[in-house]
């Protein structure tokens, strides 16, 4: 596999990452597991690339009410890490293989925006922010389509923050892997607040199986103010339906589209079911 | 049993593969080595109107761009079809094809350029203008689709074969109480070896001599290949060195294209020149396997008896003719058709064909597992229809320990087995009652548990060269082994057997060290380079040991003829009274033990030669070309349990248990290791693996995103056991043992999964059978309701 001729430089910061970007073009290099593979298959061209993958943005850091992570910091670190929401670490825990997990960045998976990765979606439901060198994005507003972000041109991600997960939330990821590539056909991210015994909060997002991760808004409607059993859970997920366009469904050869879309209301149900078990 | 043989040796080829230190082609560099790059069709089927090199010729660093017509200029001749049945019609195949393209990844060009980057970059560059044309796809549907893949060839039909008892076969049918009856897919899949294929070329044109570093199983076989069809270059001017290999699974026996290309551009430019195949060429180029489309009966009486098997199948081919493509659907396939039962009429028939797709030849198991597949799931369709447990209804039609050897209706004779034997010790291995007490149990509480058996066959070893001969092979299958003992007693084996991920280094010397009573670190394996093995026809066909180290162990015999005449000399003694002791490898007179002479010391004296018995010549070295009487039959008999996720249709493996009856063992971990890679490799098949080409011809599942292969998270603990009944007529008493668990796998897990969906009334699914396939019987079956 022999990608086309690119020039490479090192960014000693995140300002002179983006300097360089827009004086020669070209790409951010983190991890690689995303833009290698196409470049290797001649399927992208970015004629320069920009290794930011020295610089001070790998890391987990905690101040009790929120969680941040920097865009540098590898699947595997996420996956083991007990301050981030169980949904988050779970998400990357399931990421492709150990190779992956441990070269393979949480900036680099959102700036690629693939409809079949798995943090878009988890941070869809964690109602995540991510910050760039300029500003600071919603999860909501930042997945705009297929491979599609709210970033501009030559803008890079610096971290991505969450709130903390409180004792009384539990979330979780479920996930139905390709079985080849392991990436998500379907992959749904719940996470539940339970006061009172009732459902205080819920936030669901489901993704893999649409052009980019969408929020279950009527799995969440569903949820809040009810008691959470297995009739509501069921009741709640098969209302996913609602919240997915079936002419926006992907299918391919390892999962059609009707059957993804029937295994939405399955995945959503069974990370529900999790994330309740998980909020005492 | 010796002192090394039977045991489990650490493998000593293994300290170099775990550290990232085995030397493969692509690991050589040349001096002076320039890089080849293929141009290859982007159509299943297309009109070459014209290609224009010239940008690409343009480019800096690029020695020349050329095309088939070059080829064809210099007299390289067509890639030959080695196995040749009767009637049979042969594309015309060259390396680079000129009018035509016939499969995505079909060759079309090389550039050979100063860097791989450069070679890729003029790839790019080459236009080639083709008019797209529709594709004959699928094994039955291209004979009938209307669309020749080659114009000569009629109904994209190129060979028919039949064999057996007609006249028992419609007996069994007229008289049956039960006629069971499938049409089954058995899907096209992609070998996937670790290492892809790769070459390297250097000529001297002085000597006019040619090395060519392949990734081959058979690099003797394919050195005559190249001297007789292709290249034409004299076999003594022709040096082939596989190094180590990565694995091949079948798909490194062909002769290929690109063993053309690169040792032609290395004689053209006069420069070292190398290739090596990306992932993504692999997937079109490599030969691929199975594929067939069947329709088979089985007749069978109320008491459970079989007494018929019908089976027509279609198998494609490809788009042209791989080396021993026919062997594999014919000889390899219907005459395997008796399984381990005594049907008395059995008949098969098969219709060769032709498609836009790669090319399809030997994939681990080759043949085999296609007929085992078809017969176990008759086998557990039969016992269902009559309400019998699938291990007493196959225990009752299996063939008695006294009947071997056995005379199968198609063709064969089974040397040896015992097959109640086997399945004894695989019902005791799983405790199969109480694995089907423990799926009642589960099924009374909603789960869909499944326990699957198959009981297998294998005709290994290929095979006697006048059986061959005669079946329709170009070539003989005997075997070289040569011993060449060295003055100071240390041991050089030259064998035409090819390791390739099997451990002949270490199985190989564990053979020859009990021939001699020495150690094994004092004995060397040389393989893979015909400059020191003359002769030999490599490995597949799970030969190696039965064919191969045979062959050995009668050089050994000869080197130990003439060690006991010599020792006999020596110590003034006549022959007649001297023995050998196996243990110490000393030569004694008999009821005499310290009157003797050591391996060492005869060693020594053959070569310093100053006292020879009369006539007696100086060296201790001896050939062996061993023919195989017949083949070998090793035989198997897995169980396994599986359950099905109701939601999703996902089905995961829980227990696996084999039992193989491969004869005699020289190494039961590595023995263990073929047989559970073997497994992995057949559930591959029967859950995951499938190569998908679309209507127009495209590969969907050309690389690893969407091709799935299998992976050690499917998998439990596999338990193995053994039994041994040794094949009578080699003298190791071995049988086959590469390709047992691959051909027992498939239908021991197709069958547990539909014995967990049996209560459904689910009665056959077509492999692999991915999540959505069995979520969707389910659905059916549950009456479409969500
Ligand atoms: C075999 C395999 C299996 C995989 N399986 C999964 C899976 O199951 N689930 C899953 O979610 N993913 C999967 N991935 C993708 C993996 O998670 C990638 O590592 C990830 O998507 C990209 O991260 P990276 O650090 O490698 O980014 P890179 O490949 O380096 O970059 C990807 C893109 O993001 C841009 N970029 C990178 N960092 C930044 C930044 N800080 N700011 C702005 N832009 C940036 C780059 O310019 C580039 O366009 C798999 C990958 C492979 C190779």
């Amino acid at each position: 596999m022999y990608p086309p001729k690119f020039d490479y430089y090192r960014a000693g910061s995140p300002d002179e990452a983006v300097a360089l970007v827009q004086e020669h073009g070209g790409k951010f290099l983190a991890g690689g597991h995303s833009l290698i593979p196409v470049m290797n298959l001649r399927l992208a061209d970015p004629g320069a690339l920009v290794d930011i993958g020295r610089l001070d943005m790998k890391g987990i850091s905690s101040n009790g009410s929120g969680v941040t992570v920097g865009a540098l910091t590898t699947h595997a670190m996420v996956a083991a890490s007990g301050d981030v929401p169980t949904a988050l670490s779970e998400a990357a825990g399931k990421i492709g293989d150990p190779q992956v997990r441990n070269r393979g960045t949480v900036g680099g998976n959102i700036a690629h925006a693939d409809p079949a990765s798995d943090l878009p979606t988890v941070l869809l439901a964690l109602r995540a922010t991510i910050h760039t060198n300029g500003r600071s994005i919603p999860a909501d507003d930042f997945f705009v389509d297929l491979f599609t972000t709210a970033l501009d041109e030559g803008e890079i991600i610096t971290s991505v923050s969450v709130a903390s997960e409180a004792a009384n939330t539990g979330s979780a990821y479920a996930k139905l892997p390709n079985p080849a590539s392991r990436y998500a056909m379907v992959g749904a991210a719940a996470q539940v607040t339970i006061e009172n015994g009732v459902c205080a909060a819920a936030s669901v997002a489901i993704g893999g199986l649409t052009p980019k991760a969408t929020r279950a808004s009527s799995v969440e409607a569903a949820l809040v103010g009810q008691p959470l059993n297995s009739a509501t859970l069921t009741a709640a997920a098969a209302a996913v339906t609602n919240d997915l366009d079936p002419d926006d469904i992907l299918g391919d050869i390892h999962a059609s589209a009707d059957y993804r879309q029937q295994m939405a209301s399955v995945f959503v149900r069974r990370a529900l079911e999790a994330a309740v078990s998980r909020a005492s | 049993m010796g002192n090394y043989v039977g045991k489990s040796m650490k493998r000593v080829e293994d300290p170099r593969f775990i550290q990232g230190k085995g030397r493969y082609v692509a690991n050589l560099t040349l001096p002076g080595m320039v890089y080849l790059a293929i141009k290859r069709s982007p159509y299943a089927h297309a009109k070459i109107n014209s290609i224009d090199a010239s940008a690409a010729e343009a480019l800096d660093g690029v020695l020349g761009v050329f095309t088939g017509q070059d080829l064809l200029n210099d007299g390289v001749g067509a890639l030959p079809c080695g196995w040749q049945v009767p009637n049979i019609k042969i594309p015309v195949q060259y390396a680079l094809q000129v009018d035509k393209v016939r499969h995505v990844g079909d060759r079309v060009a090389i550039v050979v350029a100063e860097s791989p980057y450069i070679a890729y970059d003029a790839l790019d560059l080459i236009e080639v203008d083709y008019d797209p044309l529709p594709a004959a796809i699928g094994a039955k549907a291209a004979m009938d689709a209307g669309i020749l893949v080659h114009d000569e060839i009629a109904n994209n039909l190129s060979y028919t074969w039949e064999i057996g008892d007609k006249a028992a076969r419609d007996k069994a049918f007229a008289e049956a109480d039960h006629i069971i009856e499938l049409y089954l897919i058995n899907q096209r899949l992609i070998a996937t070896a670790m290492e892809p294929r790769a070459a390297v070329a250097q000529w001297n044109e002085f000597t006019e001599e040619m090395t060519l570093w392949t990734t081959s199983q058979n690099p003797n076989l394919t050195r005559v290949v190249i001297s007789a069809f292709t290249l034409q270059i004299p076999e003594h001017k022709l040096r082939l060195i596989s190094p180590d290999v990565g694995g091949g699974f079948g798909s490194k026996i062909p002769h290929y294209p690109e063993e053309i290309l690169v040792p032609w551009a290395a004689r053209k430019l006069n420069r070292p020149v190398k290739w090596v195949s990306t992932r993504s060429e692999a997937a079109v180029s490599d030969t691929q396997g199975r594929d067939h489309v069947t329709k088979a009966r089985l007749a069978v009486q109320n008491d459970g008896t079989v007494t018929g098997l019908d089976v027509n199948t279609w198998a494609d081919n490809g788009a042209y003719l791989s080396i021993v493509a026919p062997l594999i659907p014919t000889a390899f396939y219907i005459t395997l058709l008796s399984g381990l039962y005594k049907i008395p009429g059995i008949y098969g028939n098969m219709w060769g064909t032709l498609s836009n797709t790669v090319w399809v030849d030997a994939y681990r198991g080759a043949g085999r597992p296609e007929a085992s597949y078809v017969v176990e799931r008759l086998m557990d369709l039969a016992a269902q229809k009559l309400g019998m447990d699938p291990v007493e209804f196959r225990k009752k039609n299996l063939i008695p320990a006294e009947d071997f050897p056995y005379q199968t209706p198609v063709a064969l004779q089974y040397d040896s087995g015992n097959y109640q034997g086997l399945f004894a010790e695989a019902e005791k291995l799983s405790n199969y009652a109480q694995l089907r007490a423990e799926q009642a149990q589960a099924r009374q509480n909603g789960r869909l548990v499944g326990i699957g058996v198959a009981g297998c066959i294998e005709a290994s070893g290929p095979a006697p060269s006048a059986v061959a001969g005669a079946l329709g092979g170009v070539t003989g299958f005997w075997e070289s082994g040569s011993i060449r003992v060295h003055a100071t007693g240390k041991v050089t084996v030259l064998t035409g057997a090819h390791s390739h991920g099997q451990g002949h280094d270490t199985t190989f010397r564990q053979i020859v060290a009990d021939q001699f009573g020495i150690k094994p670190d004092d004995i060397d394996i040389s393989h893979g380079d015909t400059a020191v093995i003359t002769n030999g026809m490599g490995t597949y066909g799970s030969r190696s040991t039965s064919v191969g180290g045979s062959a050995l162990v009668r050089s050994a015999e000869k080197v130990r003829g003439k060690m006991m005449k010599l020792a006999a000399h020596l110590l003034e003694a006549d022959e007649a009274d001297m023995a050998f002791d196996a243990a110490s490898g000393n030569f004694h007179v008999k009821g005499s033990p310290d009157k003797a002479k050591s391996f060492g010391e005869l060693a020594f004296a053959a070569y310093t030669a100053h006292s020879m018995p009369a006539g007696m010549e100086p060296g201790l070295e001896e050939d062996t070309y061993y023919d195989p009487a017949n083949f070998t039959y090793p035989n198997s008999a897995h169980i396994a349990q599986v359950e099905v996720d109701k939601e999703t249709g996902h089905i995961t493996v829980q227990k696996y248990f084999a039992v193989d009856d491969v004869g005699n063992v020289i190494n039961p971990m590595i023995v263990r290791g073929q047989v559970i890679g073997g497994i992995a490799q057949g559930v591959g098949q029967a859950l995951w693996e499938g190569a998908h080409y679309d209507s127009t011809g495209q590969l969907v599942t050309g690389s690893l995103l969407d091709y799935t292969m299998p992976r050690a998270d499917g998998f439990p603990m596999i338990q193995t056991s053994r039994t041994v009944t040794p094949s009578p007529h080699n003298p190791l008493g071995v049988k086959g043992v590469g390709e047992m668990g691959t051909i027992a796998s498939t239908p021991t897990i197709v069958n547990a999964v539909m014995d967990a969906l049996a209560p459904l009334g689910v009665q056959h699914i077509d492999m692999p059978l991915t999540a959505e396939k069995v979520y969707a019987a389910i659905h059916a079956a549950n009456g479409g309701g969500h």
